[in-house]
């Protein structure tokens, strides 16, 4: 008897198409004009963003589209210093929850323009806008947050929100 | 409402799997064109083999040989192949319980047409050109010519 | 044994593919139907239990976005099984048995639409000997059909007649996505899938969603005026190997039959059997001994509608709610999982 296999390569592949529902889509086609939209909560008032049609807490349908600014507060933030296979940007890079203007949960997206080590909580920041000719239905239509040169955010305005 | 946003998905994996002994020494019958089987604790010949056995859960580990030669027990004939088929002509999936086990494997018939498929033929396996170790070292089943 | 009822169900309208809504869109109204059916406020229920297989959205957890529908600030006691909602559903009575609670909200989700839903299912076989091969589920039910004409007990028409039935007590069923009043012979008249099985032997693909509330005792009584009470509930499983099983019986359904109490001496009134496939139907009715005078799957059953993950749960709300509705006494409800009816429950229900 020849060698006993130790192992078998079995690899998978399956193909989706997602649908991106009511709520998602509105979020989504708000970007093509440069809006960020979330919904507001009938029962608790929140706004979340973005939105998926019902209030995690509350558990009830959220229908009320509330535009939220573009500018907001950095509440937290990971630096990434491990590379892996599809990784968009060269680390060392920083991904950061921005708490928008108008917003009552973070939004996740990428920090640039500022010395990682710069990185903080309560830092003010401002979307930077892909051209004309590159907004898509997709986060991507922001190209990545920047500090906007305000003060930082007082720990009040944002504690609650962490 | 206007179009409904989609966005297409792909989920993929390279998967390998370590097998132990046991599979190990099924997949390692297959790449020397050989098909083994395990003996389950009443003695029964389980193809292909099992660790443990599925009424005692007896850890198994005796192996036995069976021919690459036997007989068709279910079958379905599939007239359309699925792009993730064995075989992209018409073909047969079927259970097939080779001479000398006493449960059927499930693969793949090339029987050509489906007119001559039937529950008790004789099938014998079609090995792959190169065997790698691993279940498509039989490339398929073809019929055995009625004597 | 503590004394557990549905009280309510509640279910979506099951489509080919529900374009305009996600998961989550698509469940809030199924848990909010449920829920206030139930006559239990939210805030009182004791438990939640969710069904659902993330392979349906290829996403890891992504039956979490699913707790948006619920919500859960302050924290819930919550619970999921990546399994048709029947097993959620079998937890939660569990559960209602510890004495602490009275009330559990059991739900199941899935759209079958988003991927290629033969391929997925291929994903639960062995994967050194058999996935590899792909055999859809289609060729794998094909394979059990196949077994059962050749056990000499039933014939092609014999499937075409259940699917018929399926179609026209459909008709009648609001949430059902396949309906109609096809002849038997035009049904057979038509080609072979994967032989022997032809598209009407074949369970749609649907999306969807169903949600169920149980209570336990006074709490039921108390919010119920006539409670499905669940008298019996057991799952039994199979060997793996295909190739090791006598695929024209369910031996798991009969155990698990017997175990539920089905074979009490009292008649059901209705069976709401989960057979994805026509075939499998006379599998499981013989498996359970279930006579001509059971009316089998009222509802069109899972040819009618097949939301995978869901399909089960919708036949013990089904059955429960015929109870509920009093035109039931005595019900039987079954659900599958796994390749040709691997892993079968059955939930015997009883008006009083």
């Amino acid at each position: 008897m020849s060698d006993p296999v130790m192992v078998i390569a079995t690899p998978i592949r399956l193909d989706y198409t997602y649908t991106a529902g009511q709520a998602s889509s509105r979020f989504l086609r708000g970007l093509t004009e440069r809006k960020l939209l979330g919904q507001r909560c009938p029962e608790c008032r929140k706004v979340y963003i973005p939105p998926r049609g019902s209030c995690p807490t509350c558990g009830v349908p959220t229908a009320e589209d509330v535009e939220c600014k573009d500018t907001g507060t950095v509440t937290t933030f990971c630096v990434v210093n491990i590379p892996f296979p599809g990784q968009a940007i060269r680390p060392p890079f920083v991904a950061a929850s921005v708490l928008l203007d108008g917003a009552d949960i973070a939004l996740f997206h990428l920090l640039q323009e500022v010395d990682v080590q710069q990185a903080r909580m309560g830092m003010r920041v401002e979307a930077l806008w892909v051209p004309d000719e590159e907004l898509r239905p997709s986060m991507e239509s922001i190209r990545y947050f920047r500090p906007s040169g305000e003060p930082d955010a007082p720990y009040a305005s944002y504690k609650d929100h962490l | 409402m206007p179009e409904p946003l989609t966005a297409p998905h792909v989920l993929e994996y390279p998967y390998t799997r370590s097998v132990g002994p046991v599979m190990g020494a099924f997949f390692a019958a297959l790449r020397e064109r050989r098909i083994v089987g395990v003996r389950g604790s009443d003695g029964r010949v389980i193809v292909p083999p099992q660790e443990y056995d599925p009424t005692t859960s007896e850890a198994l580990g005796e192996l036995a040989d069976v021919a690459d030669a036997g007989t068709v027990t279910a079958w379905t004939w599939i007239s359309a192949p699925r792009p993730k088929h064995p075989l992209q002509r018409p073909f047969a999936f079927a259970l097939i319980r080779l001479d000398g086990a006493d449960t059927a494997m499930l693969h793949a018939v090339d029987a050509g047409e489906e007119q001559v498929m039937r529950t008790g033929m004789r099938v014998r396996a079609c090995w792959r050109e190169e065997p790698r170790g691993d279940i498509h070292d039989i490339a398929c089943f073809e019929r055995e010519p009625e004597p | 044994m503590r004394d557990v009822a549905v009280v309510s169900f509640a279910q979506s309208p099951y489509v080919r593919q529900d374009l305009d809504r996600n998961e989550v869109e698509m469940l809030m109204p199924v848990i909010t139907g449920a829920i206030e059916r139930s006559g239990i406020p939210r805030k009182e229920i004791g438990f939640v239990v969710s069904g659902s297989c993330d392979y349906l959205a290829g996403q890891p957890f992504a039956f979490v976005n699913a707790l948006d529908a619920v919500g859960a600030w302050p924290p819930i006691a919550e619970s999921h099984v990546e399994m048709d909602g029947a097993w959620a559903l079998y937890e939660a009575w569990v559960r209602l048995q510890c004495g602490d609670v009275d009330s559990a909200l059991v739900y199941a989700f899935g759209k079958s639409s988003l991927g290629d839903i033969r391929d997925v299912l291929t994903l639960q076989l062995d994967p050194y000997y058999v996935a590899p091969l792909w055999p859809d589920s289609v060729s794998i039910a094909a394979l059990q059909a196949r077994a059962l004409l050749d056990s000499g007990r039933y014939v092609e028409r014999d499937f075409a007649e259940v699917a018929a039935r399926s179609r026209r007590d459909a008709t009648a069923n609001p949430a059902a996505q396949v309906k109609g009043a096809d002849a038997v012979d035009d049904l057979l008249a038509e080609p072979y899938i994967a032989s022997p099985l032809r598209k009407h032997d074949c369970p749609p693909i649907s999306d969807g969603a169903a949600a169920v509330v149980l209570a336990a005792g006074d709490v039921a009584r108390s919010v119920c005026a006539r409670p499905a009470w669940i008298r019996g509930i057991d799952h039994r499983i199979e060997a793996h190997a295909l190739g090791a099983r006598d695929l024209a019986e369910s031996p798991s359904t009969r155990t698990a039959g017997e175990r539920a109490g089905a074979h009490n001496g009292r008649a059901f009134d209705i069976a709401e059997l989960h057979a994805p496939f026509s075939h499998q139907e006379l599998i499981l009715r013989d498996a359970l001994g279930l006579d001509a005078g059971v009316r089998i799957n009222p509802s069109g059953g899972a040819l009618a509608a097949n939301a995978v993950m869901v399909a089960g749960l919708a036949r013990i709300g089904e059955a429960a709610m015929r109870i509920i509705e009093g035109e039931a006494s005595r019900a039987l409800a079954h659900a599958t999982s796994g390749p040709a009816l691997q892993q079968n429950l059955v939930c015997v229900m009883e008006a009083s």
